[in-house]
């Protein structure tokens, strides 16, 4: 193996690191604020809203992501929508996720009991607050870890941005390896990158479930 | 160059038989996931120490090691000590290891949010660990993390395309293959991207039934 492969590249391969961080965080984020308008609206919206949600949330699960990449980044211009790399990036994770997202956050609300919402309501307890005080604090127990294997899924997910020329770290590494003819060490490094981005977000996953189930330990 | 519904209606034949291996390897990968994903959330809330430790490690392995990385350990290293699996085995037994990772994760945190006090009633009624989990609290793990089983089960469709780099003629390799010898990627990836649509519309439909059936209050 050799080292100074990685001084010579090792500014490159971080600022990869550092656009694929960014177009994660972002994306996933808004994805995930993005799937829970949506699991709001399909819960509280109008028939019409509903069907429009069903159909978005097959559509876009149920297309391979590459794909949509694809249409976004290629067929955008057809219809006078122009992106960078990275902006298509960001925004396609950002439709990407929002549908898996929307799923997870609805299997939320209806983890929580019909009967505790009726006797809020009964108690004159407005909407918002039923979802903020009763909803929220219960259909975080069951939804925190999907939501921590989703970021992670999403996190190996950014490798596919790489095909729409997303200088990300499989395109940097992937060039790297091509300039040096070396395999092992750029994938290596590679590994090493993505098994940060898991453990940590994994780390952040448990300390979060460790907040969010604070109410059922038991004193005992 | 104008898009050719021809090139897809000539082609739909070998990609449609090929869509046969994709339905295989995740079909047989979902058996797996439920099963031993089950089990393995099972040992991650066990409370002996060993037993949750060595089902964290696998969960933090499966999940933090990219499938195909996985897969080509599968397929290559095996063999070295022994274990010569054929191609379609190794893919299956990669997408379904793995995925029983995210499951246990699922369904670990469903557990969590049934009230501790039927566990601890089942207990002081004397019944088995074994009955607890598979009358009480599976039932109900199920039920509450559907949406996102769904969500797992349709994302295992989709992996199931790595089993091309083990040279199994599945819908995204032979998808590939007709596109080397048309030269046409947008009508034939257009149309298996509608054929993986077509079965995770199904998936997701079977799973609004399951959700609808067991519904409670």
């Amino acid at each position: 193996m050799e080292l100074d492969l990685f001084v010579r590249y090792g500014p490159a391969l971080l600022s990869g690191f550092a656009v694929t961080i960014l177009c994660w965080l972002v994306g996933s984020f808004g994805g995930l604020v993005l799937g829970f308008a949506i699991a709001c609206l399909y819960r509280w919206g109008a028939a019409p809203f509903r069907w429009l949600i069903s159909t978005y949330v097959e559509v876009i699960r149920g297309t391979p992501f590459m794909i949509q990449l694809f249409i976004l980044y290629y067929g955008g211009p057809y219809i006078g929508l122009v992106l960078s790399p990275i902006q298509a990036g960001i925004l396609s994770f950002v439709v990407y996720g929002s549908p898996y997202f929307s799923e997870i956050f609805r299997g939320g609300f209806n983890a929580v009991p019909t009967g505790q919402i009726e006797a809020a309501r009964c108690v004159g307890l407005s909407e918002a607050r039923i979802l903020r005080r009763i909803i929220l604090p219960q259909m975080l127990v069951p939804i925190t870890a999907p939501l921590t294997n989703f970021f992670i899924i999403l996190t190996k997910e950014t490798a596919i941005l790489s095909v729409v020329t997303v200088p990300e770290l499989l395109y940097e590494t992937q060039t790297m390896a091509a300039e040096t003819f070396t395999f092992v060490e750029p994938f290596l490094v590679l590994s090493l990158f993505y098994w940060l981005m898991v453990i940590g977000t994994s780390w952040i996953g448990g300390r979060v479930e460790a907040r969010v189930t604070r109410h059922l330990k038991r004193a005992n | 160059m104008n898009f050719s519904f021809e090139v897809i209606w000539q082609n739909l034949p070998y990609m449609l038989a090929a869509a046969r291996w994709t339905l295989a390897i995740s079909i047989a990968g979902m058996a797996i996931s439920i099963v031993w994903g089950t089990f393995l959330c099972a040992a991650r809330l066990s409370k002996d120490a060993f037993v949750w430790r060595i089902a964290a490690l696998y969960i933090s392995f499966f999940r933090g090691v990219p499938l195909l990385v996985q897969l080509l350990m599968f397929y290559y290293m095996l063999p070295y000590i022994g274990l010569d699996l054929p191609a379609i085995l190794a893919a299956i037994l990669a997408v379904g290891l793995c995925s029983a990772a995210y499951t246990a994760e699922i369904l670990r945190g469903s557990i969590q949010s049934i009230p501790a006090g039927q566990t601890e009633a089942a207990n002081a009624l004397g019944i088995p660990a074994f009955s607890l989990w598979r009358r009480i609290l599976v039932p109900q793990a199920i039920r509450i993390g559907l949406p996102s089983l769904v969500n797992e089960l349709i994302l295992l469709v989709k992996v199931s395309s790595l089993a091309s780099v083990v040279g199994i003629g599945e819908l995204t390799r032979v998808s590939q293959n007709i596109t080397g010898q048309t030269y046409r990627p947008l009508e034939i990836f257009i149309a298996a991207a509608a054929i993986y649509f077509v079965i995770n519309f199904v998936i997701s439909r079977l799973g609004r039934l399951a959700e609808r059936r067991m519904q409670v209050g």
